[in-house]
């Protein structure tokens, strides 16, 4: 076994213990230490990704030496690699971007925690993505919930401890639905390794045998990480929790966490079930239709929002909608298409959050819509970031998300009867979400009369101000560009990873 | 369907009817304590689930003693493993929940969710 191949077992020891090690420093070198352990994980993944690129299959970790039906493992193909570098590339700018808010919304003493649960959060995002057990899946989805809701209620106001009650009791429900269906599936299967439930599914529909429990399984798995990735109408805890939490706290949950437990999916659909087994169950018809009222509800929650952080927070309800879209399709271009708007969404949701929070410091911390005018000239890169982000969202051609609706379009072309539904959807939430980002945009380049500048005490805040926020921001734009502009590479490593994912 | 099958598996009926009591609990009461209360008997309906699924009728717990090592002896040992991992999930996540209540009782002196949620729009922000 060559050495590069214990890096990804290597990241998620890593994380897990600096982690456990923030607790006893001080905030500041544990936020030292936070950026050192991401980038490092960042590098190692690369190197698993071009190991696992250069050999051109996926290779099984044993944990512990016990083989196959008793031991745990973990598998890394691709697809894996792919998103364990973006995850940690995205975790890495949103965390540089909002250092600064953090020093100053969260209590002196307590900084330090906050550096806990952001480790936490990568260690289990790293564990979900490269699993291959379904309860050790489990057990990572709820260390993601408890450290996902610490981000949200480090700020302590009463906004944010409701909010992270409602996501909590949310997520609660999601859990108990998934652990439930693992067990159903365990029951039936006698198995807890994907690879191994697989074949057992396999001959269980063959022999049509279980019919039912299986597809209550399934079911109840789908619904449950539905419900935890806030598809909608299972969204209401999130406009509070993304809109009051601090700035790197609202840009990773809404990048990160939530498309951790997509990706679970994806694995649950491919590696543990077998896609034709899915697209029978009919299960995503039900992802299918959620998804399609997501995109057209979440838009229009957005347009009714005069707070820019709940507005965009709105706008990620009408994203996930369109992941879930992709899976309800039932192709492999479907699947495609939701996983490149992982990527793009990610990229693009936490350069609004971060462009947006840059804004709002130019309007005397303000998060109201009409404080904002003229906020574009007071502060350049954050009005020029946040038009590129708003851009992408819209589907703007050169930015990530053009690509994504290019390839949802693509996708239903070949679908049955969902093509003219998705169609439909497509075009109306387009027209929904120009209307609220053109809104924001416009306002924001709409120069404020100087007296209102001089009784509010805006400032204007120069680029060099907070270098690191500055870095992030172009980073990001960078990032959103190379997705828009070299889709074809990607969507290339995407298929072949999905190829060798099942 | 016929009766019988549910008496055979009454335990893992049971364990349903529990799961349903604890997921709508969770999902509708008012009071924190009682969704936390509906939390926890949503979990060990879980555990009892797979508790009757391990059990083999006739058999011991798996653990060597007087030197039966034949598998036929005892009962399977994954699902009190996993009830174990469980039982460690639900622990804390209940310890979160019930300190967020502890911190919403502190500031609104109610644990009434949607009295909350009343006086959150009152107070602005």
């Amino acid at each position: 076994m060559r050495f590069v191949q214990n890096l990804p077992f290597i990241s998620i020891i890593l994380t897990l213990f600096s982690g456990s090690l923030s607790s006893i420093i001080s905030g500041k070198w544990a936020k030292r230490l936070n950026l050192f352990v991401i980038a490092a994980v960042t590098v190692m993944s690369a190197a698993v990704l071009l190991f696992v690129l250069g050999t051109g299959e996926s290779y099984v970790y044993m944990m512990g030496h016990f083989p196959a039906p008793w031991g745990n493992e973990i598998r890394i193909g691709v697809l894996e690699g792919i998103m364990a570098v973006f995850f940690c590339v995205v975790m890495l700018l949103c965390m540089l971007g909002g250092g600064r808010e953090q020093e100053a919304e969260i209590e002196a003493g307590k900084l330090n925690l906050y550096y806990i649960m952001v480790n936490l959060l990568l260690c289990s995002l790293l564990a979900l993505i490269y699993t291959n057990d379904l309860f050790t899946a489990y057990v990572f989805v709820e260390i993601n919930t408890i450290s996902a809701c610490g981000l949200i209620m480090i700020k302590q106001n009463g906004r944010t401890i409701v909010a992270a009650t409602r996501y909590m009791i949310m997520s609660l429900l999601g859990s108990g639905m998934l652990l439930l269906g693992i067990c159903f599936l365990y029951d039936l299967t006698g198995h807890l390794l994907m690879s191994n439930i697989k074949e057992q599914v396999h001959i269980l529909s063959e022999t049509g045998q279980y019919h039912i429990p299986l597809l209550v399984s399934v079911g109840l798995m789908s619904v449950g990480l539905a419900i935890k990735s806030a598809l909608f109408p299972f969204h209401s805890w999130l406009p509070d929790a993304y809109g009051y939490s601090t700035v790197s706290s609202a840009a990773i949950l809404s990048s990160l966490v939530s498309k951790g437990y997509i990706f679970l999916l994806v694995k649950i659909f491919y590696r543990v079930a077998g896609f034709d087994i899915i697209t029978d169950s009919k299960v995503v018809n039900i992802l299918f239709v959620f998804g399609i009222c997501g995109m057209i509800m979440g838009s229009v929650s957005a347009i009714k929002e005069n707070n820019i952080r709940r507005m965009i927070a709105f706008s990620s309800v009408a994203q996930i909608g369109y992941i879930y879209m992709g899976f309800g399709i039932a192709t492999e271009m479907g699947v495609i298409a939701s996983l490149y708007h992982i990527f793009s969404h990610a990229a693009t949701k936490s350069l609004l959050f971060i462009s947006a929070s840059g804004i709002t410091d130019a309007s005397g911390d303000s998060t109201n819509f009409f404080d904002l005018t003229g906020a574009g000239y007071r502060n350049k890169l954050a009005g020029v970031a946040f038009t590129a982000g708003s851009l992408s969202m819209v589907g703007f051609p050169i930015f990530s998300g053009f690509i994504s609706k290019i390839l949802f379009a693509q996708a239903a072309v070949d679908g049955t009867w969902k093509m003219l539904p998705t169609m439909s959807a497509l075009a109306i939430s387009t027209i929904l979400n120009a209307v609220y980002f053109m809104k924001t945009v416009i306002r924001l380049y709409t120069p404020e009369k100087k007296a209102v500048i001089r009784a509010k005490k805006f400032r204007t805040i120069p680029a060099g101000e907070c270098p690191a926020k500055s870095i992030a921001l172009v980073c990001f734009i960078i990032l959103n560009l190379i997705l828009g502009l070299c889709s074809e590479p990607i969507v290339g490593l995407i298929r072949q990873g999905l190829e060798m994912f099942a | 369907m016929n009766v019988s099958n549910l008496m055979n598996n009454y335990p893992e009926a049971v364990a349903m009817i529990l799961f349903a009591i604890g997921f709508s609990n969770l999902l509708l009461q008012k009071n924190l304590i009682k969704k936390i209360i509906g939390l926890n008997i949503m979990d060990t309906a879980m555990y009892l689930f797979l508790a009757a699924k391990g059990f083999i009728e006739g058999r011991k717990a798996p653990i060597v003693t007087d030197g039966v090592q034949s598998v036929e002896a005892y009962v399977n040992p994954i699902p009190s493993g996993l009830v174990l991992t469980g039982i460690v999930v639900s622990v804390s996540v209940t310890a979160l929940m019930l300190s967020l209540t502890i911190r919403l009782y502190r500031r609104y002196h109610t644990l009434d969710m949607d009295e909350i949620s009343t006086r959150l729009k009152k107070e602005g922000l």
